[in-house]
């Protein structure tokens, strides 16, 4: 049994066959009339890195403020290690983010506390450590990350890859359970790129927690997942291993995976005839 | 809108009143706040020291000016019946009662209130906020109450800087400038102006207006649409309705005094 992200002393509330961190069922969620999700289940298992990929719009990010209680599912369930996020009061939503780091897509790193600050911020918070204390796991966090000796460097002298990597660093501060990447990928050079994909596995596997990627790099994502989701028009279109979904014959996942430009996803946007906006062509 | 068409009319006026509800449900909660900006005053230090400190120059070098004008306009209109040595009393009382809340305030709006709207504009362009929230850091409570509680301390502390270099302005025109005996100067002043109703008075203006200030900048920085236009709208408005809150919070207030 995979018991990697399990903390032992909370091992006997778990139903033993209950190996999913986070479990939606039946989930559709929409902005007003627009439906987002519509009735997504998935499960994310316990110590994997599992990657959330689709078109822009498919309802991605979505997912992810979901998970996070930033936003409400109108139907279905949520569960989060057992509990509903959608019923959850403000307190326990909050009890359950200390639970969970989250990687935004440009970091979100508090421009006014250098680096070391930033680490810490969630301790701090959070925690009536001593000072003593806080050093050491900061520096220990940013030494995971390639960063020790950042620390005194102000969030706008980052580069990229850097902001990234800090933003990990403080993702990771609290020990979480789950840590959801919103684009981890986007705008890094290939260098960066590769550091971010083998941080993830490497923080997934060594620090034993459950991993939600949001991504569009397929090369990188596919090679560091356990499990990959595509999401297409608010459903999930594919759902496997990495091999599984790459060997997929599905013509929008292939379209995907392959990045072809038309397919299932047109490339044109709808449009009148193109008789009717040129004219007859004269000759 | 269209304000013939009612259900325009009641869009409007809903949203109008949702807006102020927000609005005094966030306040209730910054004021609520204040227990728990004493336990974390290091915070609210900072702020005061950002905010005050930032706007030092600019109070001390307007205070000057305006003592120097009182001074002049003092004594071009009390040497008529003779009693200019009375513009030691007029310079000090125009400015504690009035000047150094009025003039202080507007300032704070335009140096200090359009870049607390900014940052928090920023801060939440940037994610920031929302990556505190996700860190189960309550933005209200970390980032939002220091700076109300630091603006309202910083307010009357500027004001009162406002109002000592003002009176030093307005006794350099008047002793050293024109002429006008130093000791009556001063006694006319000691002897005037009262500590309760007259600096106490301004003291409550200023802290009134530190609220109003500082809230309307935290609010519109917090309501900013997350976009380079969102924050300079909402910058341009902070320093436009705070402005004229303060002129017309000073209205109500100087007849509030008048009639005690």
């Amino acid at each position: 049994m995979q018991t990697a992200g399990l903390r032992p002393a909370f091992a006997f509330m778990k139903p033993p066959s209950d190996d999913a961190l986070v479990e939606l069922r039946d989930l559709t969620f929409g902005y007003g009339e627009r439906v987002v999700l519509d009735n997504i289940s998935l499960t994310l298992p316990r110590g994997k890195v599992t990657s959330l990929l689709g078109a822009s719009g498919g309802g991605k990010t979505t997912t992810l403020r979901l998970i996070g209680g930033q936003n409400r599912a109108q139907r279905g369930q949520l569960l989060f290690d057992g509990q509903d996020v959608t019923l959850m009061t403000p307190e326990k939503l909050f009890a359950m983010r200390r639970r969970m780091g989250m990687l935004f897509q440009f970091g979100a790193l508090f421009t006014d506390l250098d680096v070391f600050e930033n680490v810490a911020f969630p301790l701090r918070e959070h925690t009536d450590l001593p000072d003593a204390l806080i050093r050491d796991i900061v520096l220990m966090k940013l030494d995971a990350v390639g960063l020790r000796g950042a620390r005194d460097l102000m969030p706008s002298e980052l580069s990229g890859g850097m902001n990234r990597r800090v933003a990990l660093a403080r993702a990771i501060a609290l020990d979480p359970d789950l840590i959801l990447y919103d684009e981890p990928f986007s705008g890094l050079d290939p260098i960066a790129l590769g550091t971010a994909a083998r941080l993830i596995r490497e923080l997934n596997d060594t620090l034993g927690i459950t991993s939600l990627v949001v991504s569009h790099e397929i090369p990188e994502t596919f090679r560091i997942s356990d499990q990959v989701i595509i999401l297409a028009n608010g459903r999930i279109a594919a759902q496997g291993t990495p091999e599984e979904v790459r060997d997929s014959t599905d013509p929008l996942v292939m379209q995907f995976v392959q990045g072809q430009s038309d397919g299932p996803v047109r490339f044109h946007y709808p449009a009148q005839p193109v008789d009717q906006d040129f004219g007859e062509v004269v000759r | 809108m269209t304000w013939y068409r009612p259900a325009d009319v009641g869009f409007a006026t809903r949203r109008t009143l949702a807006d102020w509800g927000y609005g005094s449900r966030l306040l209730l909660r910054l004021v609520l706040l204040f227990g728990a900006c004493v336990r974390r005053f290091g915070l609210v230090r900072d702020q005061v020291f950002f905010l005050g400190n930032y706007s030092l120059a600019i109070i001390s070098v307007s205070g000057l000016f305006v003592g120097f004008v009182l001074g002049l306009q003092g004594y071009y209109t009390l040497q008529r019946y003779g009693s200019s040595e009375a513009v030691g009393l007029l310079v000090a009382l125009s400015l504690v009662r009035e000047l150094g809340p009025v003039i202080t305030a507007l300032l704070f709006a335009g140096r200090a209130g359009a870049s607390l709207t900014a940052e928090i504009g920023l801060m939440r362009a940037g994610e920031q906020l929302t990556a505190m929230e996700m860190m189960a850091v309550d933005p209200v409570r970390r980032i939002l109450a220091p700076r109300f509680w630091g603006g309202v301390i910083a307010m009357p502390l500027l004001a009162a800087v406002f109002s000592a270099v003002g009176i030093l302005g307005g006794y350099v025109v008047a002793v050293l400038l024109i002429g006008i005996d130093a000791g009556a100067f001063w006694s006319q002043m000691q002897g005037g102006v009262d500590v309760w109703s007259d600096v106490g008075n301004g003291v409550v203006k200023s802290v009134v207006f530190g609220i109003a200030v500082t809230f309307t900048a935290l609010l519109q920085g917090y309501e900013a649409q997350p976009t380079p236009e969102g924050v300079s709208k909402a910058t341009t408005r902070t320093v436009v309705v705070a402005s004229l809150s303060v002129l017309g919070l000073d209205f109500v207030l100087t007849v509030m005094m008048f009639s005690i």
